[in-house]
C-alpha cells in the first residue's frame, strides 16, 4: 500500500488526467462537445485502449464501455495500481470478447480522470484543474465523446458496444443516438433510467466527500489537500451495494479479523470491516473525488425515456441493432425487473432481443467476476451476431 | 418447462424426421412461411426456432426457464426470459406474421388469453397440444379411474405444470370464442405421424395423440 501511495500524490493525479500512458486524441478548440448543459466544452481530450486488430472493412470494432470507476486499461496493467485491467475474464485473445477476432476499443468516459477530459485536468484558461468549474456532463455526452473518437479513428459503425452498469447505461444511450453504428449491444446490469434508491446511495456517497473538510469545495488542487477520508468513505459505501447480502456472509460471515474476541472498541474486528477499509483506501489512491461527484451525478440524471416522451420504446423504434440483455439474481442496485424494462421497450419497438438472467451471489459486481454462464451468453450471442454481420472466424 | 420439452424429444426419439427434428416441430414448421417473422411462445431449448432459421425465419422466442434461456442465447437465438400468462401484453399488435405455441397451451394459467394475445400480436397463431379426448386417455379415466398417464404426459397428477388439458374438441370451441378462423388443423398419431385420411373431427378427437392448429383472426 504504502508504495501505490508514494508513487500517486497529487501532481501525479493531474499528470494521469493530462498526459495519460494511453493513446489520446486532443480535438482542436475548432471541434467542441456540444453538452446537454448547452455548453460547448472544447478543447476535448479523449483518452483510450484499443486491443487486437481493425479488419480492412472495419467491422469487427468492438466498443467496450465502463463503469462508474473503471477506466479504459481494459485488459493491460494498470498504470496507477500496477494491477490486472478490470475485464480480464471477458476481454482477451479466446475470451467472450475475443480480442482475436475483434478489435477492442476503450475510452475513458468524459468527466473520467484517467486522460479524458474531467475535473482533474487543466483547464487551459487557467492553467490549473478544473475542480467544479467542469461542466456537470450526462451519459449522452459521454457517447457523443466517444463518436467523436470512433470518427477520429475512421470506425463508421461497430460491431457490437458492450458494458455493464454505467457502461450498460453508455450502451443503451449508443444504441439510441446512433442505431446506424451499433450492431449488436450487450447491455448487462443495467437501466434506462437510475432508480430513486440508486440516486439516494449516489448522494450519501457525494455527501461522504463533501463533507471532508480536505476537499475545500472542489478545490484541493490548488490548496494541496486531498478528501481521502470522505472519498474512502463514500466508496465503502458504494461497494456494499456491489455485492449481495449472501455474498458477504459467504465471505466474511462473522469472523474476525486477525483476532479471537472482540476488542470492545472501534477497531476493525470483523473481516469485513477491514475488507471495506481496505476497498475505500485502495480506491482513493487511483480515483479522483470530484470525478466521483460528478460521474455519479451523470449516472443519476440518465433516463433515456425522458428524451422520448417517457417512452423509452420510442427511443428504438425501427431499430437494426440486435440486443442482449442480461441481469444477475443476486443484483439489488440493477435488479432483474429493470432489465424486464428495457426488453419490455426492445419488444414494443420490434427490436431483435434476447434476454437472459444469470444466477449467482455475487450481486452488482457479477459482471466483472468470473461467471461462466455470462461467457457462454455472451459468445454465444456475440457468435450469432457475427455470423450474420459476415465476420470471418479468424482465430488461428 | 424445459425439462418436460426434453422428456417429450425423448419420448419422440423414434418419430424422428430426416432432419433429426420433432416431427410435430416440423408440421408446426411446416405451416410457417418462408422468410416469415415469427415469435416462438415456449420455445425450449430453442430447437423449432433453429429449424426455423435455417429456412430463412426471423425468428424471436420467450421460455420460462432459465436453462432454456441461457441455452438459446448461447446458440445466438433472440430469445428472452418470460412467461406466456403475463408478457405477451408487452407486444405490440401485428408484431409478428406467426405467433408459435408448441406444447405450452396446457400449461398456461389462461390459455384463451394466451390465445387472443397471440391472434393480436400476430397475423397467424399456430397452436400445438396434446389431445386430451385421445382413447386412450378416456380409458385410463373411464375404466382405470385415474388421471391420465402416457408417454406424453408423464407426470402425475401432483406436480404436473400441465393445468389446463383440453381435447381437439374443446380447442375448437375456444377458437370459436376467441374469434380465431382455422386456416388448417392437423392431428398425430400415437408415432408422431400425420393422420392421413380426411377424417372427421370426432375421428380425430379419438384417435390423435397431438393436434397442430393454424388460426387466423376472425374478419371484423
Amino acid at each position: 500500500m504504502a508504495e501505490i501511495s508514494a508513487t500517486l500524490d497529487l501532481a501525479d493525479r493531474t499528470r494521469e488526467a493530462d498526459q495519460p500512458h494511453s493513446p489520446v486524441v486532443r480535438f482542436p478548440d475548432s471541434k467542441p462537445l456540444r453538452l446537454d448543459a448547452g455548453i460547448d466544452f472544447f478543447p476535448l481530450q479523449i483518452a483510450y485502449q484499443t486491443y487486437g486488430t481493425l479488419n480492412e472493412e472495419h467491422t469487427n470494432a468492438v466498443l467496450v464501455c465502463h463503469a462508474l470507476t473503471g477506466d479504459q486499461h481494459v485488459v493491460n496493467r494498470h498504470p496507477v495500481t500496477g494491477k490486472s485491467g478490470w475485464w480480464e475474464t471477458m476481454v482477451g485473445p479466446g475470451r467472450p470478447i475475443d480480442t482475436e477476432r475483434y478489435f477492442v476499443i476503450c475510452p475513458n468516459v468524459m468527466g473520467g480522470c484517467m486522460g479524458s477530459s474531467g475535473p482533474a485536468s487543466t483547464n487551459a484558461a487557467t492553467g490549473t484543474p478544473w475542480g467544479l468549474d467542469f461542466p456537470v456532463t450526462t451519459v449522452r455526452d459521454m457517447v457523443r465523446a466517444q463518436a467523436m473518437l470512433l470518427d477520429h479513428l475512421g470506425i463508421d459503425s461497430l460491431f457490437a458496444v458492450a458494458g455493464g452498469s454505467l457502461g450498460g447505461m453508455q450502451v443503451l444511450q449508443w444504441a439510441a443516438s446512433y442505431p446506424e453504428r451499433v450492431f449488436a449491444a450487450l447491455p448487462i446490469a443495467t437501466a434506462t433510467r437510475h432508480s430513486a434508491q440508486n440516486i439516494a446511495f449516489h448522494e450519501v456517497g457525494r455527501q461522504a466527500v463533501m463533507a471532508d473538510p480536505d476537499w475545500r469545495g472542489g478545490r484541493y488542487f490548488t490548496e494541496g489537500t486531498n478528501p481521502r477520508r470522505g472519498l474512502a468513505v463514500a466508496r465503502m459505501g458504494a461497494h456494499i451495494t456491489y455485492l449481495s447480502d449472501a455474498a458477504l456472509h459467504r465471505k466474511f460471515g462473522r469472523r474476525f479479523q486477525d483476532r479471537d474476541n472482540p476488542t470492545f472498541s472501534f477497531d476493525a474486528d470483523f473481516q469485513v470491516e477491514s475488507y471495506l477499509r481496505h476497498q475505500g483506501s485502495s480506491f482513493v489512491e487511483r480515483f479522483d473525488a470530484n470525478s466521483y461527484l460528478y460521474l455519479t451525478r451523470a449516472m443519476d440524471y440518465f433516463d433515456l425515456g425522458a428524451d422520448y416522451d417517457g417512452v423509452v420504446a420510442k427511443a428504438f423504434r425501427g431499430t437494426p441493432t440486435r440486443f442482449c440483455v442480461i441481469s444477475f439474481t443476486s443484483d439489488w442496485l440493477f435488479p432483474t425487473p429493470e432489465s424486464r424494462a428495457i426488453v419490455h421497450a426492445l419488444n414494443a419497438a420490434g427490436a431483435r432481443v434476447s434476454f437472459a438472467e444469470v444466477t449467482t451471489d455475487k450481486g452488482h459486481d457479477a459482471f466483472l467476476l468470473d461467471e461462466p454462464e455470462l461467457f457462454t451468453i455472451v459468445s454465444g450471442f456475440l457468435e450469432g451476431a457475427a455470423r450474420a454481420r459476415g465476420l470471418k472466424a479468424t482465430r488461428r | 418447462m424445459l425439462s418436460r420439452l426434453k422428456h417429450d424429444l425423448t419420448m419422440a426419439e423414434a418419430a424422428r424426421g430426416p432432419g433429426g427434428s420433432r416431427v410435430d416441430l416440423l408440421e408446426v414448421a411446416g405451416m410457417v412461411e418462408e422468410g416469415a417473422r415469427v415469435l416462438d411462445v415456449g420455445c425450449g431449448d430453442g430447437e423449432l426456432l433453429r429449424l426455423l432459421e435455417t429456412r430463412g425465419v426471423d425468428g424471436r422466442g420467450i421460455e420460462l426457464s432459465r436453462e432454456g434461456v441461457n441455452e438459446c442465447v448461447a446458440k445466438g437465438l433472440a430469445v428472452v426470459q418470460g412467461d406466456a400468462d403475463t408478457d405477451l401484453a408487452d407486444y405490440p399488435d401485428d408484431a409478428f406474421d406467426f405467433v408459435i405455441l408448441s406444447q405450452t397451451l396446457q400449461a398456461t394459467r389462461s390459455p384463451r388469453v394466451v390465445l387472443e394475445h397471440m391472434l393480436r400480436i400476430g397475423r397467424h397463431a399456430i397452436v400445438s397440444f396434446p389431445n386430451f379426448g385421445h382413447w386412450r386417455i378416456r380409458l385410463q379415466l373411464a375404466l382405470g379411474g385415474h388421471m391420465p398417464h402416457t408417454d406424453n404426459l408423464p407426470y402425475a397428477w401432483y406436480e404436473t405444470p400441465n393445468i389446463h388439458f383440453c381435447s381437439i374438441k374443446d380447442f375448437r370451441q375456444l377458437c370459436r370464442v376467441s374469434g380465431a378462423k382455422i386456416e388448417k388443423a392437423v392431428a398425430l398419431n400415437a408415432w408422431g405421424r400425420r393422420m392421413r385420411l380426411k377424417m372427421p373431427w370426432w375421428f380425430w378427437n379419438l384417435f390423435g395423440e397431438q393436434a397442430v392448429f393454424l388460426l387466423s383472426r376472425q374478419a371484423g
